[in-house]
């Protein structure tokens, strides 16, 4: 990575009074025509990410969803930052969604603006227009995902992998309290994934988002648990063994409803539940 | 089964109409709210307002053009013709104005917000929307509402002004008739109640338009597919609801002013 360490490369501190746990699950259940999820429980601290991992269908999506409020659940207790999200009307939950980033699986990038304005947007929602001080920070932004080029661009100008670094930068520019990733590396190439990777280690270890990554990727998660963000070389690199680093990164499994392992790779590599072995292998 | 299909089918109705609704009054309640957005309310005027502008003169022009043409034998019948003038305008200005004025913007614009916004649902832009803190109603329904009522207003106007230009040109033309006479009789057969019955219909019909039109995209699922389906139906029940009101909205009216 080539990126510059700026000002906002600063550990930014936690608000005062924030809750150590960022997010929590408890006994969460959702169906549509058929129960997706079934009591689901999990619980997400402040600088640590968890990576939710399972088949397609399993409501890996559905849980960043519920999270943001996007959708309410029919039992259970969704609490974000504190506030029980899953008691909230939409109107209170405006607020709070601004402390949240999301990545969309697909970018959700706004086709009809520029790159500039879309990572701009929760900026621009205050302002109403692009001052100074806001094309700096998206700047910026786009720096951190090597995309400083393209501010002028539309979405439709972009390659897919492109898409989703400047639905990175659009997430990260308000450096929220959570990060919800929704399959950042879906239907992209080992070496882009890799470059996307990188930059959720890089805000997870730079500025200590807490986060949630949904995946089916595998070596995506593996790579997460296993490397960190050197700042001085400025790039990704592996733990060392015997390293006693701690990346704050933790699996989830979802199968059938419910959450079948929590715990971390390590864990994950000893467990001898049949399906997990099969899952892993 | 049948029985089970048939109340899964009404239950889906009565979701709808609730959903409208609830959509609808939002549109309204957001104008006594923060944040609120004039630059999208001016961009949607232009695109509604200003756009729909050739198409509204033209079909206003020939409408009132032709409803002279036709009326004229029938009025030469009872010796009548120099009535002309009086009934192309309360034709024009009470009920086909308003009336082919906000179908034809239905056409244009009810169809476009629907795959607009429906493109925007099916491609998770709205659920972006909101995971980034901001209420769609309020930046995309609100503006949108608020400029189709007062640009369909505006537009009515112009329709029933030009409408009656045409049916000037084809009373002096065809006819024969006296334009001083035609303009007198057209302007003193107008009242107060008929007036206020033209200019308060485009009120209704661009709530309709604008709410229906966003109420179809914002409801859009399956793909490109559904954006289609949102798209034709968005057209079908603007057009559907302006006739229907239209009726009841007259009925109202002429109760009022006790014609």
């Amino acid at each position: 990575m080539a990126t510059t360490p700026s000002q906002l490369d600063q550990l930014r501190p936690p608000r005062p009074g924030a809750p150590d746990e960022l997010l929590r699950f408890e006994d969460v259940s959702i169906a549509f025509e058929q129960p997706v999820l079934d009591g689901i429980s999990f619980q997400l601290a402040r600088g640590e990410t968890k990576v939710l991992l399972g088949e397609a269908g399993t409501g890996k999506t559905l849980v960043l969803k519920l999270a943001l409020g996007l959708l309410k659940p029919d039992s259970g207790r969704i609490t974000v930052l504190g506030e029980e999200v899953s008691a909230m009307p939409e109107q209170e939950l405006y607020g709070l969604r601004r402390q949240v980033g999301m990545v969309f699986q697909e970018s959700a990038l706004f086709d009809s603006l520029t790159v500039e304005e879309n990572v701009a947007y929760r900026l621009i929602e205050e302002t109403r227009t692009i001052t100074d001080e806001i094309h700096a920070r998206v700047l910026e932004a786009l720096e951190f995902v090597e995309l400083g080029h393209t501010y002028n661009l539309f979405p439709s100008e972009l390659s897919g992998g492109m898409r989703r670094r400047v639905a990175i930068a659009r997430a990260i520019i308000t450096q929220p309290e959570i990060l919800l990733y929704d399959s950042p590396t879906g239907g992209l190439d080992p070496v882009t994934s890799n470059t996307i990777i990188e930059l959720v280690v890089k805000q997870r270890d730079v500025y200590k988002t807490g986060s949630l990554l949904v995946t089916h990727r595998l070596q995506d998660a593996f790579t997460m648990a296993s490397h960190y963000f050197d700042r001085k070389l400025n790039k990704m690199v592996p733990l060392e063994d015997g390293s006693t680093r701690n990346v704050h990164t933790t699996f989830l499994i979802l199968r059938e409803r419910k959450i079948i392992f929590e715990g971390t790779a390590s864990e994950l590599l000893r467990c001898h539940d049949p399906y997990i072995r099969e899952y892993l292998s | 089964m049948a029985i089970s299909y048939f109340s899964d089918a009404v239950k889906d109705k009565i979701g709808a109409v609730q959903d409208y609704s609830l959509l609808a009054g939002r549109s309204i309640s957001n104008l006594f709210g923060q944040p609120r957005y004039y630059a999208d309310t001016l961009f949607q005027a232009d695109l509604i307002g200003v756009g729909s502008l050739p198409i509204v003169v033209l079909i206003g022009l020939f409408t009132g053009a032709v409803l002279a043409l036709q009326t004229s034998s029938t009025l030469q019948q009872f010796g009548s013709l120099s009535l002309t003038g009086q009934l192309v305008s309360l034709s024009m200005v009470r009920e086909l104005g308003p009336v082919l004025t906000g179908i034809l913007v239905a056409g244009r614009n009810s169809s476009g917000m629907a795959s607009e916004l429906g493109s925007m649902k099916v491609t998770e832009q709205i659920d972006a929307m909101r995971a980034m803190g901001v209420d769609p109603t309020k930046k995309l329904v609100t503006p949108r509402v608020v400029a189709t009522v007062v640009m369909l207003f505006f537009l009515s106007i112009i329709s029933d002004l030009v409408g009656l230009a045409g049916g000037a040109v084809v009373s002096y033309a065809l006819l024969g008739l006296d334009m001083n006479q035609y303009w007198t009789t057209a302007y003193q057969a107008l009242r107060f109640g008929d007036v206020f019955m033209g200019l308060g219909k485009p009120v209704f019909f661009g709530f309709i338009i604008a709410t229906v039109g966003c109420y179809y995209g914002m409801a859009a699922k399956g793909g490109t597919q559904g954006v289609g389906r949102a798209t034709t139906q968005a057209v079908v029940s603007a057009s559907v609801l302006i006739v229907v009101s239209d009726f009841f909205i007259t009925k109202l009216l002429i109760a009022f002013f006790k014609y």
